[in-house]
């Protein structure tokens, strides 16, 4: 027990769930997704001819809050993670955390989990809320349990690159705006990217043919990727006649940002101590 | 215990600390003064491991600060000369977290924690959050944190800046416990006098350079040769004067305070400032009190930095 034992991520957790705010945050956004909800199948039923709520448009509500959720993690994650390192630099608490024999892993790790528990709490409190979708079919749970695999590497990636600029840079502005700008360049650059490789490479009429840029930067787009697990069908479609490349974008996306938690962690750990000693 | 040697570190072309070498044996005192940016802090961030030396190294307790920063961390209690706390947590708690990164059983830090708040006073504010305290209180937690995991070594960087004379006392009367308690403690200050008071030596460091080590009195006696001397008399005054500024070692005499005493400075040893004390009394001169005057040590401080930025001047 003791070697998973992280001070640093107790503390944090200690001081973050302390103060009422936090609850308070919860029971809003909890609220106003609840509302969401409620409106989408009001505006269904009463739009419907035989005034009932279609499965086929509990799809859609699916699609809408998990999209709605992705949104929030994009914006969410840099502005908890961006300042933890050059937060506690700024407030002159790091020396003294640096002079105990914890490492410099147990610290980062211990930052950023604590940093983004409160938004997997969001997320994960939000589950009731999906629970209206299960009322009225359509969806299958693996699909959800994919979709919050999903909503877990897109946090830890940008949770890492964060901490990385919060470790480097040192000031918490700049480093929040250069968490900000790549987060920026992931979900909507490369959504760009996409469109203007698509007009250079595409043939779209048979013969099609392989285009890997264009796949390349839909994987690692993470709207493109989370319509890829929602409608594989309408996915596999576009596969045919943009990219005609048969490996599911979801592999190409996890292995990228896995790749980008790992070299941040490991240099964000290398960076955090300016010792040979870690 | 504490072991530093040949240390240097540059920041690009300023070399803040030169070469700087020195022992603290166990149980020591030892101030570390110097005028501000003279190289204490950046000394003191390489033995805490917070900085790399360019070159050089140092031991605590046989551990090296370059190649075993881990084990150097286990052995000393370290309080920078600025910190902050975090906020929202109690000081109860404060001491609590800290005593888990160093490792220690949760029932082992209820026993240790009250220990430590009545070690530095705080016992009636163990459940204040940190950031309400006052500075002087602030500083004192600070150092039951540094004591938290018992270290031999305690490195504290300007313990008493910043304080009002109050708190300043009881900042000094922790560090003498402290001391009895038989830790080594390396403390900075800018303020010669008040270092004095607590160390039992002293190194004196400017521009990057230790300028001079020793105890209190061997600095004096190394800045210069001489010494001052207070002599009372209960009559034959002029007798007396005639007789000191007969003798070689004397190098002046000046008469004050309505004809009873006078002062002289004297550049002979210990054993020829006897013979002169026993030829006075053998002479029958009327002596009441013969002692030495210690020298102002802001003086002292001051008149160091001049002979180093002389030396610096001719070289």
């Amino acid at each position: 027990m003791k070697r998973f034992n992280n001070p640093v991520l107790s503390k944090e957790f200690k001081l973050r769930f302390r103060s009422g705010k936090s609850y308070i945050g919860l029971l809003f956004y909890l609220l106003a997704l609840g509302i969401l909800v409620i409106t989408f199948i009001f505006a269904q039923s009463f739009s419907s001819q035989f005034g009932f709520f279609h499965p086929r448009e509990s799809q859609w509500m699916f699609y809408y809050l998990s999209f709605l959720q992705l949104g929030l993690i994009l914006f969410m994650t840099p502005g908890l993670t961006a300042g933890i390192i050059s937060g506690e630099r700024e407030k002159q608490t790091l020396n003294i955390l640096l002079t105990t024999p914890q490492s410099s892993l147990t610290i980062v790790l211990g930052k950023l989990l604590s940093s983004i528990s409160y938004l997997l709490i969001l997320l994960f409190s939000s589950l009731p809320i999906y629970s209206f979708v299960f009322i009225y079919g359509g969806i299958s749970p693996s699909q959800l349990v994919t979709v919050f695999m999903l909503y877990l590497i897109t946090i830890f990636a940008i949770g890492s690159f964060s901490i990385l600029f919060s470790t480097i840079i040192r000031k918490t502005i700049p480093a929040m705006v250069t968490s900000y700008a790549l987060m920026v360049f992931f979900s909507a650059g490369t959504g760009i990217l996409l469109v203007l490789s698509m007009m250079i490479g595409t043939n779209l009429s048979p013969p099609y043919t392989t285009n890997v840029v264009s796949y390349i930067f839909a994987s690692l787009n993470p709207f493109v990727v989370m319509l890829s697990i929602l409608n594989q069908e309408f996915y596999n479609e576009i596969n045919q006649l943009l990219f005609n490349i048969h490996l599911p974008p979801w592999v190409t996306y996890v292995s990228f940002y896995l790749f980008i938690f790992l070299i941040s962690i490991f240099v964000s750990v290398k960076k955090i101590r300016p010792n040979i000693g870690r | 215990m504490i072991e530093v040697r040949q240390l240097t570190r540059k920041f690009g072309n300023l070399t803040a600390l030169n070469a700087v070498s020195f022992n603290v044996e166990r149980g020591t005192v030892f101030g570390f003064v110097g005028q501000n940016g003279a190289g204490k802090t950046t000394t003191f961030n390489i033995l805490a491991t917070l900085l790399p030396p360019t070159s050089g190294d140092a031991f605590i307790n046989g551990y090296s600060v370059v190649h075993q920063p881990k084990e150097v961390r286990k052995q000393i209690g370290y309080m920078p000369d600025f910190f902050g706390v975090y906020d929202h947590l109690k000081v109860e708690e404060y001491l609590d977290f800290f005593g888990s990164c160093f490792g220690i059983l949760p029932n082992e830090r209820k026993k240790l924690i009250p220990q430590l708040l009545e070690l530095v006073n705080l016992t009636d504010k163990k459940n204040t959050y940190v950031d309400l305290l006052s500075r002087g209180m602030k500083q004192r937690l600070c150092l039951a944190r540094a004591l938290v995991h018992d270290p031999e070594v305690l490195i504290l960087d300007e313990p008493a800046s910043g304080l009002d004379p109050k708190a300043r006392s009881e900042v000094k009367d922790i560090i003498r416990e402290l001391k009895l308690m038989g830790k080594t403690i390396l403390i900075s200050s800018h303020i010669l006098p008040e270092l004095a008071e607590m160390s039992d030596e002293i190194g004196i460091i400017e521009k990057g350079k230790l300028v001079m080590k020793g105890s209190v009195s061997e600095i004096r006696k190394q800045l210069s040769g001489e010494k001052v001397i207070e002599v009372k008399m209960n009559g034959q005054l002029e007798e007396a004067i005639r007789f000191f500024e007969d003798d070689p070692f004397v190098t002046s005499v000046v008469k004050n305070e309505g004809n009873k005493q006078f002062i002289f400075t004297y550049k002979g040893t210990d054993e020829q400032q006897i013979q002169l004390l026993r030829s006075a009394v053998l002479k029958g001169l009327p002596i009441t009190s013969f002692y030495e005057r210690e020298r102002n040590l802001e003086r002292v401080f001051i008149d160091i930095m001049k002979e180093v930025e002389k030396d610096e001047a001719i070289q």
